[in-house]
């Protein structure tokens, strides 16, 4: 496949502070690749040093097989769709979207077409003659991606374009940003810090923190198989249980002595002797009663508080000494206090080392 | 673990050795930054001149000045001018130099200070937290008043401050600078009340707290920063005050700006440019300590009295 | 105005209500007490004393506000008075290349100090100095500058560059050039800070859009980001332009009007015939004609800031 993105050895540092190091990533033509992380990861960073906003101290950058590393924004090819939405707000939607153009110098026929385009397919042709000031948020951030629309560019980076919006909004236009690209086929780097955003647009995710790309894959897999212990408990919510232990061979000993066979689980490396350990486990894959009962392990639990959340209810109880959430259907009554059967498939759990935080 | 989860990059467009990588080369001296620096620069120099030459020529003797020049720096500096301004330069009526304005300027500025902070502060305080009926209407021709040319109030207060039996006193002065003060004053501590956080002032309130014990243990401990500006603000502007000075204190209560003004302006004989200007560096001396010890407080000062409700 | 703090008087509305008097005066009591010498101030001094300016301005008063009313008469004879029409003029011609040069210097200094550069702060601090000295002290130091004998024109003859020529002061077509330099020195360090928060207080997205779409910097400042210090300039102007209205101190320090008549302005002209001219019903009318003016600039600023559909962004 063809690299639309690609990203050598980029170092950047701030004075002193390395904020990114030696970062590798290539990105795929028409690729929706989501940089996910906490505040102060890197992630926004990289993306603006993609486009050109700021220097980077080392490395290059590849767009569409041109190395772009001493490029102007503009001379990239790139679109990019800010937080603010930064809008001109002196300009009507119309002036918004064309004004770089206009700029550039170009034809003003072809500038029409460019923004009727854009206004269509992004719906804002009612719009057009209004300012930013009389839009609403939503409203707003189309005008936004329609900026980056009629730059008629390659790759569009997007810098947590819903984070200012409220959360029906933000659902809503998750769904819009994700028919564009089904639309458009652009390639598309989307940073945020929302996990379901994240997990619901993104083609593959790049798991960031201090400024390391800890693990980049499709959503299924970093949900199922996370490389080590922070991208683990990171990704999902309610997040993974974590139980901490001793794995020697095929068992995995709890610190208070629960025995938990693990002879199914996939190893991705198989270590020798005892090695302390912790096991993860997320929350839908420990099931209650009858269910429990052909799992691999089970055990008795008894119901500390239980939360209905409408379409399922989550439930605290203890198991191995730790405490332990897991889901069930609403349909499930379930009272605190009562001793339940849990048990979970440890093939579908995840193992770690205690130390290094690697999945073994 | 391996750092980063790099793809192996097998693609066409492997580097070569002379690839831009790295960091933009930037030329030292672009012909922006020389033509940036070069007009600070020239600004600066502007700004700077009329300080340096105010120095220079106050610890001149006066053939020096006279048959010197304005650029020059002085020969064999002395601080006589300052003396004699201090203590012997002649307004037109006394001989007395700019000692006994300095001290009126003292006499005025702090009880000015002190009486007009405290009265913008409750009004704030209560402008924010205990609106009554028309507080707002009051406060708003409060801000309308204080772009009111000076002059259209003056005669008036002159009779006002007759009636009162203190035309010419330091209390007239004092009663006008606090009146002058408090629009800036209390927009300033409404503004920055307004910004405390309300449910403090509602919990002291169900708490069983009054107006002024609130005012006192609530509000005051917290407002030291806006009580700074404030300080900074009207420490300047009373002390560089000349109108109300001139017209409401009396011949014997002058400020040092009026004091000043008259040693220069109304003195007879050959003027001493050099005490002159030692005069001047004197009576600058009290505002620029306070504008280069209080540095960004100063600027957050200026800024703040721009900023509108 | 800050329609968001809570009206918590209303709170105190319990609900036995009290009558209409029992609201007006018992109500609040502490708090209206504190506000007392604002109540006391607005009265006597912003409405009163600038009604009794306004009202007296008609009337004939000579040594004391006692004459009878002369209706327009006294400004008529203003507008006669020659000293009156410079003064008038003076500011005019003063107040709009001060207002003019104090907002393009402000605004241009601001943008060189935003463009990250190094010294930012001395840079600051040279350019705000002045601004904390007071109108006297600035007047004379440019007076002693401008002295045409041992000032900056003496010096440069002296050093052999005898076609100089900077005696502005004592010229009457340029001594208002005089009052001029001093005033922007003075003045243009403390526009410069409004200008500088007004840019740093520009969204940092819209300057990264403005770069992606490729708008040259130039044109960004014109196109985006003075559009949106709208704010920031229109209080810059009412606040520059009160103060050219009020412009006294500095006139009576650097020149005291001269050479003859050629620097009077209309603050000192009142002040004058309040206080020495033994013409009071001049004086005030004339202040009445500076409250006019400042009307004339204040009334458009604040229909645009608080009227209209009081849409404040």
């Amino acid at each position: 496949m063809q690299q639309s993105v690609s990203i050598r050895d980029l170092t950047l540092n701030f004075g002193s502070v390395k904020v990114l190091e030696h970062l590798n990533l290539d990105i795929a033509q028409g690729e929706f690749i989501v940089l996910l992380g906490p505040s102060g990861c890197g992630k926004s960073t990289l993306l603006n040093c993609i486009a050109g906003l700021l220097d980077v101290s080392d490395g290059q950058i590849f767009i569409s097989g041109k190395n772009v590393t001493w490029l102007e924004p503009k001379d990239r090819g790139i679109g990019m769709v800010f937080q603010s939405y930064a809008l001109y707000p002196q300009m009507t939607v119309e002036k918004n979207l064309s004004f770089g153009l206009r700029v550039a110098g170009m034809p003003k026929a072809e500038i029409d077409q460019r923004v009727a385009r854009a206004a269509e397919i992004l719906q804002i042709q009612p719009l057009l003659q209004r300012k930013p000031a009389n839009l609403s948020g939503g409203q707003r951030q189309r005008v936004a991606i329609g900026r980056a629309l009629v730059r008629d560019v390659d790759v569009f980076l997007f810098d947590e374009p819903l984070s200012n919006l409220d959360a029906k909004l933000r659902s809503d236009l998750r769904v819009e940003i994700k028919r564009l690209h089904q639309r458009l086929k652009n390639t598309m780097i989307y940073v945020t810090h929302d996990q379901i955003e994240a997990l619901t647009l993104a083609d593959r995710i790049a798991i960031m923190k201090n400024g390391v790309i800890q693990q980049l894959a499709d959503p299924a897999t970093i949900y199922n198989k996370p490389v080590n212990l922070y991208v683990a408990g990171f990704i999902g919510s309610p997040s993974m249980n974590f139980i901490p232990g001793t794995l020697d061979g095929e068992t995995f000993t709890a610190n208070d002595g629960t025995r938990i066979p693990v002879g199914a689980y996939d190893f991705v490396t198989r270590l020798s002797g005892a090695t302390k350990s912790v096991l993860g486990v997320r929350p839908e894959h420990i099931l209650l009663g009858d269910a429990a009962r052909n799992m691999p392990f089970q055990t008795q639990a008894e119901i500390e508080i239980v939360e209905p959340m409408g379409s399922e209810t989550l439930a605290w109880t203890k198991v191995a000494g730790v405490p332990v959430t897991f889901r069930c259907s609403s349909d499930i009554p379930l009272h605190v206090g009562e001793k339940v059967t849990v048990g979970f498939d440890i093939a579908r759990g995840s193992l770690f080392n205690a130390e290094s935080e690697a999945r073994l | 673990m391996s750092m980063t989860a790099t793809i192996p990059a097998g693609t066409p467009m492997a580097a070569g050795a002379n690839e831009p990588r790295g960091q933009r080369p930037k030329p030292f001296f672009t012909p922006k930054k020389i033509m940036l620096y070069t007009v600070l620069v020239f600004f600066s120099l502007y700004y700077l001149f009329p300080l340096y030459v105010m120095l220079t020529t106050s610890l001149k003797t006066m053939p020096e000045i006279r048959f010197g020049n304005i650029f020059a720096l002085p020969t064999a500096p002395s601080f006589d001018a300052w003396f004699k301004a201090w203590s012997s330069a002649c307004t037109g009526l006394t001989c007395n130099g700019l000692a006994p304005g300095f001290w009126n300027s003292v006499k005025i500025t702090i009880p000015s200070t002190i009486v007009s902070i405290f009265i913008a502060a409750v009004n704030g305080y209560a402008l924010v937290n205990w609106r009554f009926k028309g507080s707002e209407i009051f406060f708003s021709i409060l801000i309308f008043g204080s772009f009111i040319p000076y002059q259209v109030m003056l005669y008036p207060l002159v009779m006002i401050t007759r009636e009162l039996g203190i035309f010419g006193s330091l209390q007239a002065v004092i009663l006008i600078h606090t009146i002058f003060g408090m629009p800036i004053l209390t927009l300033l501590f409404r503004n920055y009340f307004a910004s405390l956080p309300q449910e403090l002032f509602k919990a002291a309130r169900v708490d069983g707290a009054g107006f002024w014990r609130i005012f006192f243990e609530i509000m005051l401990p917290m407002s030291l920063p806006i009580f700074v500006v404030a300080l900074i603000l009207q420490i300047t502007g009373i002390w560089n005050d000349f109108l109300f000075g001139v017209v409401f204190a009396g011949n014997v209560n002058y400020p040092m700006t009026v004091q000043l003004n008259n040693i220069v302006n109304s003195a007879q004989g050959t003027p001493e440019y050099n005490v002159n200007m030692a005069a001047t560096v004197l009576t600058g001396l009290v505002p620029l300590t306070v504008y280069f010890v209080s540095g960004k407080w100063f600027v957050r000062g200026v800024a703040a009295g721009a900023v509108k409700g | 105005m800050a329609d968001t703090a809570a009206p918590l008087a209303m709170g105190a509305e319990r609900v036995d209500r009290p009558g209409l008097l029992q609201r007006i005066f018992l109500h609040n009591v502490p708090a209206k007490i504190a506000a007392l010498p604002m109540v006391a101030t607005v009265l006597v001094v912003f409405v009163g004393c600038v009604a009794w300016t306004i009202y007296y301005s008609f009337t004939n008063s000579k040594l004391l506000p006692t004459g009878k009313f002369v209706g327009f008469d006294q400004y008529e004879r203003l507008f006669a008075t020659s000293r009156w029409n410079v003064s008038v003029w003076n500011l005019i011609a003063y107040g709009s290349m001060s207002l003019v040069f104090t907002l393009v210097i402000g605004f241009i200094l601001a943008v060189l100090i935003d463009q990250k550069i190094r010294f930012e702060s001395a840079f600051r601090t040279i350019m705000l100095y002045p601004f904390a000295l007071s109108f006297i002290v600035t007047g004379l130091v440019w007076q002693w500058i401008m002295n045409p004998t041992l000032g900056l024109q003496g010096t440069l003859r002296g050093l052999g560059w005898t076609g100089f020529t900077f005696d502005w002061i004592a010229n009457p077509r340029m001594v208002l050039f005089a009052l001029l330099i001093a005033g922007l020195w003075h003045g243009t360090g403390f526009c410069m800070v409004l200008m500088l928060a007004g840019l740093r207080g520009v969204d940092e997205e819209v300057w990264k859009a403005a770069r992606i779409d490729g708008i040259p910097t130039w044109r960004t400042y014109v196109s985006i980001v003075i559009p949106m210090m709208r704010g920031v300039l229109v209080t810059a102007v009412v606040i520059i332009g009160s103060g050219i209205v009020r412009l006294y101190d500095l006139v009576v320090a650097l020149t005291n009007g001269g050479p003859g008549i050629s620097s009077e302005v209309p603050a000192k002209y009142v002040f004058n015939y309040m206080f020495s001219g033994g013409n009071i019903g001049q004086g005030l009318a004339g202040a009445t004609m500076m409250l006019l003016t400042v009307l004339i600039i204040m009334i458009p600023w604040a229909y645009l800031e608080f009227g209209g559909k009081g849409r404040r962004t």
